[in-house]
């Protein structure tokens, strides 16, 4: 996807229609702190409602609202992620995705024949039939510790679901939660610019002349995005 | 497929890529009178539209969707650490960026901007001097570049004033003039801006290495620390710090590009065409096999054409020169078997590990502030500047604080200390921490040539044309790992100096192999290199095919093993080095310019 006017301009709209969707199988939730505002209903275009429900809590335990900020619902991570489902990069389209799929060491890189959007859908799957079948409820529904070590075990690759190594689908998942929580908010997550502000982060102000060389001072302005919101 | 391809008019010289080495070449074609046509498989790009601010500050797509670089969907590489594995495919990236549309990897890359020692343009003579020729170990393929810096040296100079490359020389024609790298060759001129300011964090390296007894200067960077005209009067903006060059177009006009130094005016020379969007498939040649007669390509619209030209001149990304004279038969391929042929021959990575440094939580070291080639460097364990003698290996590092400007998705996935998990609350202070409380240095490091490390075609994947993908069999060996942790050790030195908290030393280890995975370097080199025997080298010391006289080939391809710099100075400098031969002796007179 480019970054010229057209880029930009369905970058907004994307943006624009996931606001003003209605909730319909799950919205998230405002439970961490420092939100700038509260976070609108959101009715998710490529998640089904058990895939919803595990992402939002898989998302809190990933970044949790703490005395260091916001976590990742309040900055609207899930949305982030279900609007990135509809970009071409959840289709992998600028990956090689011909084959034929070998596998081989881990270093050699990724070698399954699938894009994000298909590591989500086995991904998910996969982590809501183990916890069933280990804790007789899906995810969303075991006590936060317990959503802990199947996280971690999904981290260090202990789990398999079906051919997608367990770790492959949690690195996915880690890599758009931190998307999602420190991005521009055109992308549908760092709402209120909350990740930017919790890291001291300017954003786009990306102008630093008078300042290079003021060693040790403190910046004193804070953040602003690209659509000239500010923090 | 030549047979059924559509012939266009035939021009002197086609250009097989947009990026540096093709808009030097372009340029210098063009002032010599000399009708071009300048092949871009990827999109038309340009500053003013890819890198208009505030669009173009955007982490995801620019470090995260890599919306500047190639796309793999269409084609890549594989990758595999020794012959008895089976290479696979380089699906996503991650170890190195290649770049793709007009500009290449130099609408992307950060600015830093070398000239390469004088020591390593005849590494091979100079260790054989030094220690004797058993000094260089068994397997290694050690070679000359069969140029020197005294040749090389106005082109240096005149690649730096297109660049408008910012530094502070130490000596200019012999005399020390000023406090730039004492380990630096004399320089004709000084460089044509000043230095760029130094970030806090390279403030404080290069005090603390100071104090150690080493000797830090400004980094080269190609990002102008004023306003500035270029010869070709094409004008840059004074960089602002913003942070945005590694992975972006720069909105200041700052980050010296083909894009902003050359292209605006060779766009409206008369002689000069781009077709963007073509992929070209092979170099054509003549019956003899020793004459190109031009290149088949894939048009904007899918269709197969021949562009007959008197000269082609391969300027593509490293490996993508090595392919094309692959799947083209120029060149004898490499048999790493028999350690004969040569293209595929002695491709070179760079060792680069980074360091980090935590410091008292009440300092803000501010790394979101940044220019991709500014920063503190010292050179005490770079190249010859010492005796590898008792240390028993080949090459070395330059060590720096490069701040090019840390954004937030980088910061979080940076996290905290080694130990600290990946999320979670833990994850979230030590990533704060590290954010505001670190700074990197980074080792630089050189990669020699094996003679089981090297390029060819593979034997299973092919490209989006039907083509197959270029091979790479690649590890790191045990001399670099050796001169990666004697490096590393002394960025210890300097982190005490700075009264560190908290240090973590990233070395290479014995045994773990390269990982594609993680990224390092885009910094890929040989595979096609310059020297002055036919039996070692793809290339003659012009960059002109051996084999077939009316090829020229333009990179770091040309490296005969790695070095501790960045290439991009160097590759500008071979560009301009061979243009001035094909100007004033094979146009008037084709055919090889060695033997």
């Amino acid at each position: 996807m480019g970054i010229n006017g057209s880029g930009f301009i369905s970058s907004r709209r994307r943006f624009m229609q996931g606001l003003a969707g209605i909730a319909a199988c799950g919205t998230v939730s405002a439970s961490g702190t420092g939100a700038a505002a509260p976070p609108r209903p959101y009715t998710p275009v490529f998640f089904n409602a058990a895939e919803w429900n595990f992402l939002i809590a898989a998302c809190d335990r990933l970044i949790p609202a703490d005395a260091n900020g916001p976590g990742a619902l309040a900055l609207n991570v899930p949305r982030f992620i279900d609007q990135q489902m509809t970009t071409p990069y959840a289709q992998g389209a600028q990956w090689y995705m011909t084959g034929p799929f070998v596998q081989g060491p881990d270093h050699l890189g990724y070698q399954l024949p699938y894009p994000p959007r298909d590591l989500y859908r086995h991904g998910i799957a996969g982590m809501n039939a183990h916890a069933t079948t280990r804790h007789a409820k899906p995810f969303a529904a075991l006590a936060p510790g317990v959503q802990d070590d199947l996280l971690r075990a999904a981290e260090g690759g202990k789990l398999v679901f079906g051919d997608v190594p367990s770790a492959a689908f949690f690195d996915q998942l880690l890599a758009n939660v931190m998307e999602g929580a420190f991005s521009d908010p055109i992308h549908g997550g760092n709402t209120g610019l909350g990740g930017w502000a919790m890291l001291g982060f300017p954003g786009a102000r990306a102008d630093f002349m008078d300042w290079v060389d003021r060693y040790g001072a403190h910046y004193p302005l804070g953040s602003v995005s690209i659509t000239g919101e500010t923090a | 497929m030549s047979d059924e391809a559509r012939r266009l008019k035939p021009v002197d010289v086609v250009v097989v890529g947009g990026g540096w080495a093709g808009s030097i070449m372009a340029k210098e074609m063009t002032e010599a009178g000399r009708t071009v046509v300048m092949l871009e498989r990827g999109p038309d790009r340009s500053t003013a539209g890819e890198g208009a601010y505030p669009a173009s500050i955007d982490e995801l797509e620019g470090n995260f969707r890599y919306r500047l670089f190639q796309d793999l969907s269409k084609s890549t590489v594989t990758i595999r650490n020794n012959a008895n594995q089976t290479a696979l495919p380089y699906r996503r990236m991650a170890a190195f960026l290649p770049g793709e549309g007009v500009g290449g990897a130099g609408l992307h890359w950060s600015g830093v901007h070398f000239r390469m020692p004088p020591d390593d343009l005849r590494l091979r003579s100079r260790v054989i001097e030094k220690y004797g020729a058993k000094f260089i170990p068994e397997g290694m393929n050690l070679q000359d570049y069969g140029v020197t810096y005294e040749e090389l040296e106005p082109f240096f100079d005149k690649a730096e004033k297109v660049f408008g490359t910012s530094g502070e020389a130490y000596k200019v024609n012999g005399q020390v003039v000023g406090q730039g790298n004492v380990f630096a060759p004399s320089r004709s001129d000084h460089f044509p801006l000043p230095p760029l300011k130094d970030v806090y964090t390279a403030h404080l390296f290069r005090k603390a290495a100071t104090e150690v007894g080493f000797h830090p200067y400004s980094l080269p960077a190609a990002n102008a620390s004023q306003q500035y005209t270029n010869p070709y009067g094409a004008q840059m903006g004074p960089c602002n710090f913003c942070g945005y060059c590694s992975g972006y177009a720069c909105y200041m006009y700052s980050k010296a590009s083909p894009n902003v130094n050359i292209l605006p005016v060779l766009r409206r020379h008369p002689l000069f065409e781009l077709r963007a969007n073509c992929h070209v498939l092979k170099v054509e040649r003549d019956s003899t096999g020793t004459r190109a007669t031009g290149v088949t390509y894939t048009d904007a619209e899918g269709k197969v054409v021949t562009q007959p030209a008197e000269m082609v001149i391969l300027t593509a990304f490293q490996f993508h020169n090595v392919r094309l004279m692959l799947l083209s038969g120029i060149g004898k391929p490499y048999d790493p078997v028999r350690n004969e042929g040569v293209v595929g021959r002695n491709f070179v990575y760079q060792n680069v590990t980074t360091s980090v440094v935590w410091l008292d939580p009440k300092v803000e070291t501010n790394q979101y502030i940044g220019a991709g080639g500014g920063g503190v460097a010292f050179d005490d364990f770079n190249s010859e500047n010492f005796d590898h003698g008792p240390l028993g290996f080949v090459g070395g590092s330059p060590v720096w604080v490069n701040q090019a400007g840390v954004k937030a998705i980088a910061g979080a996935h940076a996290g905290g200390p080694p130990g600290t998990p990946r999320w979670g609350s833990a994850w979230k202070a030590g990533m704060i921490d590290t954010y505001r409380h670190s700074l990197r240095i980074d080792a630089h490091g050189a990669n020699m040539a094996y003679r089981d490390v090297y390029l060819d075609l593979d034997p299973t994947w092919k490209d989006a044309y039907g083509q197959p993908l270029l091979r790479m069999t690649f590890d790191w060996k045990d001399n670099d790992i050796r001169m990666n942790r004697y490096v590393v050790d002394k960025i210890g030195d300097v982190a005490k100096a700075m009264g560190a908290r908290n240090v973590h030393l990233t070395k290479r280890e014995f045994g773990q192999p390269f990982d594609t995975r993680q990224y390092q370097t885009t910094h890929l080199g040989g595979g096609a290199v310059m020297g002055t025997d036919p039996q070692t080298s793809a290339l003659n010391r012009y960059m002109q095919s051996w084999d077939v006289h009316n090829v020229f080939v333009i990179g770091a391809n040309a490296f005969p093993q790695g070095t501790g710099y960045n290439p991009t100075g160097m590759v500008a400098a071979l560009a301009y080095w061979a243009a001035h031969h094909i100007r004033t002796t094979y146009l008037a007179s084709p055919g090889p310019l060695a033997g």
